[in-house]
């Protein structure tokens, strides 16, 4: 079997070899056109005048449009609150208000610079603050979800805190920026190529801005440099632009933003701000808790609701909460749209209650991992089964009865059946030498009054399938030719996570050939039509399926077809090793293949899934949102400089959970740069917006993404080996978001750190991103030293 | 324009009627359809259109968004296309990135590929350094290090080899009023003299995002780098003389014997991109408030050596820039040396980023400390990122000299950092924590002396 093999990326050696076709790097036909936008300098008001004359005479310049030219030509996933050119009202810096269509590139970027807008400024709302004070949000009040009395139970509870953490967003920073490319058909009908999570998506939103049916538009993705949530939605604009500009034209039309552009104009991670108060019992535990969320969403709705359902989802992370609140402000301010970001919320809402946790050890003065594992979820109570291994309860010589058997249940009310963190913790536990480094690091520490170092322990159980419950589906196409060469197609996207070479592995399991016999075409929604964005981790669950069914429908009819000429039963015909075995009868794939082609019997198939299980009401907070949980645990360990805030990660040890690996090589991958993508979220990645609403840190040299040095020095990566209990493909299970969420580890360990410096009394209460500001800040307050 | 003459994977290639200013790399991508080389950032920031370039004085890795086409006169080009043999057969990096799951997106790829080429075609073995200008943002950066390693035991090809120390053209002279090569200062005089409105273009690591991302037009312009005479380091016995023209990459391991503070601070002065480009001329003519150059040369008590046509004139280097924006240099005139004076070694360059490497200096601050017999006889201390140009504290030179050397001295001169500088906040950092830190950098400069571990770069798991 292909499956659970280590293979490398499908396209490795066209990576290597820069190959690898991008959007950009497509061939076009000559007078393709090239498409900037020009952008809002404020971040709310209303446009008084506009003057484009110049950009209209600029070297190189076809068309320039307007919001007066086109009308509301909608960009949102979600509302229909987002033209792709402002109509007279601009509502944050870098909105979209005139396209350049031009020659060139970079003469379309020229020209772009050459509008003279007025505006009519009015105050923007910046803030949460301001959002607040407007009572400026996206839905008509706040979201609360609750289960028991939590505010009884924190009044009734031996401790009492409270306290609030900040995290700041995050840019995707995918080196591949936004791009699309649209090429005009015969009938008006329109080619997209698209840099996109989401090809149907694009479909949907370029056919209804050229006020044509969905079969008029056909969107291909082969792959992108890198998506993060980031090419969900945010690309919709710039397919819109190119098919509307190649129908005024009628040419081929080009958009790719340029970095900078990209960085201002594109939605980023949310931030929150997450208040909490939280009673719980002399060991740490948990017997009520109120969590405030409050998140600026921009000036558009995009994916903000789910994203703060979701943060909601994981408030509780991996730990039972008795008596709990969650209160989630999705506000809306004047900046660019947030949106969807590798872990869609749940980070955000994770590291509220991993705070908690902090918190709570310091209180009590107990090491943070003990108060973590006492309010972890209680694992299911083994089942023995088999002759003499019954228990009997009740008698006299009976062992008690494990009162708290059976799992419990999640805020939302789904059960937890499958916990197994307080195994995993041991075996990271033992793996990282947990106990002897918590040692070291405290005696280090007391030797060294410049440096300190910290250590942190933290879990991750993160929710499987999309919580819009309908997305939940996926389809494939696959074909077998008559010399047995296999061409696969389904709804997923590639954009480095190695889904194409996973789902291609099952493909060739299904048929016992090698992978490489298995063409991976791109995504193409003539192909296979009405696909979800590839997000939310779900791609090789639901794509992985898709193409089984669809392979094994072929494979059967081949084996239907072998064991009637054989007189064999169709279970008994054998596909391995690239032969198809029928009794004593052998035949390569190629000629099996054949063989069916001359008997007139179809290769081809289509094949579907749907999640099963997933059921829940969003608006209550209850119900079965997930198929089920992927689990992993981390160690980091830092070094902080107590003078200037620098620090380091020296070491971080990892296991996770992906079931069944589909190809543990990918997986690790996934898990490696997971964390690193997430302990830069926590450290050095800061977006600074000014008081007029500027994005300050709009290019790499002033957003800061982790450099090759900032990976721990020591990085052991494990993955936890057992199948997923639920029938998911292979029983793996998804692998893209999850790690994210280890970078945790980091911050708790920068916590433990800053908390060395102090004698204890006071909280390291330490924001996000940690940068050495934030860091030297915290230090300064341990040690009373007024800044 | 005149014709431009450079190798291009092993194939010269002659480019005539570009403007002075296009970009090797839209010239890849846009003329020659070679487009394995990737935009990125179009800054000098990622690395993904990193290409390998060689002449007479070594191969090094460059950014091709921010290299114009005249920089490549007379020199060698590799793309990743060329990287691989004439057979088609891989280079040993890009079979060991597949083996080593070293792409996911496959973006930053290529950029990576010739990097990690170029190392190891050079030895190079401190991967975190070299490969500090090429980001990634799927992998975490562990598994292409394990291919770099793994390459490391395995020979350069030969096809590189004959590919990158061939003869190289011997290149006409460029001059013309719009765009000059000048081979020698005294060329450089001569054109700067009779156009003293153009503009002189060192590695252009700077000038090349006023293109790029300014879309400036930059009328005549003088590539200076190709001046021989002036990429000298010349060490004496009584001082150590840099040619304008010398890179970052150059001084590095020139000053490491003397300095090596100075070298440190320059391992982390952009990236082995920038570095292999960019020239300590160009840091201090530029006139930056944040370039990290100025302060270690203005610790170090180094004269500036001005030429316009055969006049010359020295400064002390500080003196050079008179306000934010301001140097004191005359249309026609440019830096020629930069000179040290010999001196025992007291130099700590200490630059604080938001992230280790390839980071801008919020604060990048040097101290030259001298003491005799217990007792502060000289203190010589600059900053950048906290005034409108490099400066010195001139405050806390007062407050510390004559003074015993201990930390109630220094305790007692924190607070003359406050009359010295008033920092700004930016999204670098704030005012505060600038302030902080530049009195916090004093502290850990003589906690160094006392050999306290200060350093966090230094500390193991």
């Amino acid at each position: 079997m292909s499956v659970h093999k280590p293979l490398p990326h499908d396209a490795a050696p066209l990576h290597v070899t820069g190959t690898a076709r991008y959007v950009d790097d497509i061939p076009t036909p000559s007078g393709t056109l090239h498409l900037v936008f020009g952008l809002s300098e404020v971040a709310a008001g209303s446009i008084d005048a506009m003057d484009l004359e110049a950009v209209r005479a600029a070297e190189g310049v076809v068309a320039v449009l307007t919001g007066e030219d086109i009308g509301h030509v909608d960009c949102s996933p979600s509302n229909h609150d987002e033209p792709l050119l402002a109509l007279g009202e601009v509502h944050y810096v870098g909105q979209p208000v005139f396209l350049v269509i031009a020659k060139t590139h970079l003469a379309a970027r020229k020209a772009a610079r050459l509008g003279k807008i007025t505006y009519s400024e009015r105050p923007a709302l910046l803030s949460i603050e301001d959002a607040l004070a407007a009572d400026s949000r996206f839905e008509e009040g706040p979201r609360i979800w609750a289960r028991g009395d939590a505010g009884a139970a924190i009044s009734g509870a031996a401790h009492q805190i409270e306290g609030r953490i900040e995290m700041g967003g995050q840019e995707h920073f995918y080196l591949e920026g936004q791009a699309a490319l649209v090429t005009p058909q015969e009938c008006g009908d329109m080619h997209v190529v698209s840099s996109t999570q989401h090809p149907t998506e694009i479909q949907h939103k370029v056919a209804e801005a050229l006020g044509v049916p969905m079969h008029a538009v056909r969107v291909e993705t082969r792959r992108m440099g890198g998506g993060f949530g980031g090419k969900e939605s945010q690309g919709n604009h710039l397919a819109i632009a190119c098919a509307l500009a190649a129908r005024l034209t009628g040419k081929s039309c080009k958009m790719r933003y340029d970095r900078d552009d990209d960085m201002v104009i594109t939605g980023k991670r949310h931030d929150f701000r997450v208040d909490y108060r939280v009673g719980f019992d002399a060991e740490g535990r948990v017997e009520g808790i109120e969590f405030t969320h409050y998140t600026r969403c921009g000036w558009a709705m995009d994916l903000s609701l789910p994203v703060a359902d979701r943060a909601m989802l994981h408030a509780d992370n991996a730990y039972f909460l008795p008596d709990v609140r969650i209160e989630s402000h999705r506000l809306r301010t004047n900046m660019c749209s947030a949106t969807a970001y590798r872990g869609f919320g749940g980070p955000q809402g994770m590291l509220g209650i991993e705070r908690v946790m902090d918190h709570i050890a310091h209180t009590l003065g107990r090491e943070a991992l003990e108060v973590r594992k006492v309010n972890y979820y209680r694992a299911k109570a083994a089942q023995p089964s088999g002759a003499g291994t019954a228990k009997r309860f009740g008698g006299a010589h009976s062992p008690a009865a494990p009162a708290d058997d059976g799992p419990q249940t999640t805020p939302y009310g789904q059960v937890v059946e499958d916990f197994i963190l307080h195994e995993m913790t041991e075996r990271l536990e033992a793996t990282s030498d947990y106990a002897a480094r918590r040692a070291a690091v405290d005696a280090w520490n007391a030797q060294n009054p410049i440096l300190k170092k910290g250590l942190a322990l933290t879990p991750v159980k993160f929710g499987i399938s999309f919580t819009l419950t309908h997305l939940n589906q996926a389809g494939a196409l696959v074909h077998v030719y008559q010399d047995g060469s296999v061409h696969l197609n389904h709804g997923g996207t590639e954009m480095g996570q190695g889904l194409f070479q996973k789902v291609a592995q099952v493909a060739a399991s299904v048929f016992g050939l090698d992978p490489v016999m298995v063409k991976i075409t791109a995504t193409d929604t003539a192909k296979v039509p009405n696909t979800s964005a590839t997000a939310a981790s779900s791609g090789s669950d639901l794509n992985g399926m898709a193409v089984q069914a669809a392979c094994v429908t072929i494979r059967d009819r081949i084996a239907a077809l072998l064991a009637e000429t054989h007189q064999a039963d169709p279970k008994d015909v054998e596909f391995k090793d690239g032969r198809v075995i029928v009794g004593d009868d052998e035949f390569s794939f190629a000629e099996a293949a054949n063989l069916a082609y001359m008997a007139r019997v179809s290769l081809s198939s289509t094949g579907f899934y749907a999640t099963p299980k997933v059921a829940w009401d969003r608006l209550k907070g209850d119900g079965n949102p997930f198929f089920y949980f992927a689990y992993g645990a981390s160690v980091s360990e830092v070094v902080i400089d107590t003078l200037t805030g620098e620090n380091r990660i020296l070491r971080a040890d990892i296991l996770h959970d992906v079931g069944s690996s589909l190809n543990p090589a990918l997986d690790i991958g996934q898990i490696e740069g997971g964390y690193v993508q997430g302990a830069g979220w926590l450290t050095t990645e800061e977006l600074v917006w000014d008081d007029k609403g500027r994005l300050r840190t709009h290019a790499p040299s002033t957003y800061k993404i982790p450099a090759c040095g900032d990976r721990p020095r020591i990085f052991n990566v494990e993955l936890f080996d057992r199948a997923n209990p639920e029938d998911t493909i292979h029983r793996s299970k998804a692998v893209g978001e999850p790690p994210f969420m280890h970078g945790n580890s980091v911050l708790m360990a920068l916590s433990d750190a800053v908390q060395a410096c102090g004698d204890g009394s006071l909280y390291a209460d330490l924001n996000a991103p940690a940068t050495a500001e934030c860091i030297l800040m915290a230090v300064n307050r341990q040690r009373g030293v007024d800044v | 324009m005149s014709t431009l003459s450079f190798v291009l994977n092993g194939t010269a290639v002659e480019v005539a009627d570009q403007p002075p200013t296009r970009t090797l790399l839209d010239w890849l991508r846009e003329d020659r359809g070679l487009h394995g080389t990737k935009e990125g950032c179009n800054e000098g920031d990622c690395g993904a259109c990193t290409v390998m370039v060689s002449d007479k004085r070594g191969t090094r890795a460059v950014n091709a968004c921010i290299l114009f086409l005249p920089q490549l006169h007379g020199k060698s080009v590799h793309t990743v296309e060329g990287l691989r043999a004439p057979d088609g057969a891989l280079h040993p990096v890009q079979e060991e990135m597949i083996t080593h799951h070293g792409s996911q997106c496959g973006f930053c790829t290529p950029g990576f590929i010739v990097s990690m080429a170029t190392g190891h075609l050079n030895g190079v073995s401190d991967h975190d350094t070299h490969l500090a200008g090429n980001l990634c943002r799927c992998t975490g950066y562990a598994p292409i290090i394990r291919a770099a390693e793994a390459t490391a035991a395995k020979p350069v090809p030969d096809w590189l080899i004959s590919g990158t120390s061939r003869d190289f053209i011997l290149p006409e002279i460029l001059n013309s009023p719009d765009l000059a090569l000048p081979r020698s200062s005294d060329e450089l005089a001569a054109w700067y003299d009779a156009n003293p409105d153009g503009l002189l273009i060192a590695g252009a690591t700077d000038v090349g995002l006023w293109v790029t991302k300014q879309l400036r037009d930059l009328g005549p312009v003088a590539f200076v780098t190709g001046a021989v005479d002036l990429q000298e380091i010349t060490v004496t016995e009584d001082s150590i003389r840099i040619g304008a023209a010398a890179t970052l990459a150059e001084i590095m391991p020139a000053i490491a014997p003397y300095h090596p503070d100075f070298a440190e601070m320059i391992r982390r002065y952009g990236s082995a991109q920038v570095r292999a480009a960019a020239t300590l001329g160009g840091n201090v003519a530029n006139g930056s408030p944040i370039g990290d150059g100025p302060p270690a040369l203005i610790a170090l008590n180094a004269t500036l050596n001005l030429r316009k046509g055969d006049a010359r004139r020295e400064m002390p280097i500080e003196e050079f820039f008179i306000d934010y924006g301001k140097q004191d240099r005359e249309k026609g005139e440019f830096v020629e040396f930069i000179t040290i004076p010999r001196q025992t070694d007291r130099l700590k360059c200490f630059k604080i980023s938001k992230r280790f490497d390839q980071d801008i200096s919020a604060v990048c601050g040097c101290f030259n400390i001298i003491v005799e017999d217990g007792v502060v006889t000289e203190a010589r201390i600059a900053f950048g990122g906290m005034a409108g140009t490099p400066k010195r504290a001139s405050a806390v030179e007062a407050a510390l000299t004559g003074q015993p050397w201990t930390q109630d001295t220094v305790a007692a001169a924190l607070p003359a950092f406050a009359q010295d500088y008033t920092p700004l906040s930016d999204m670098r950092a704030s005012a505060a924590y600038r302030l902080t830190i530049a009195q916090n950098l004093l502290v850990r400069y003589i906690l160094e002396d006392q050999g306290f571990d200060t350093r966090v770069l230094e500390v193991e798991a």
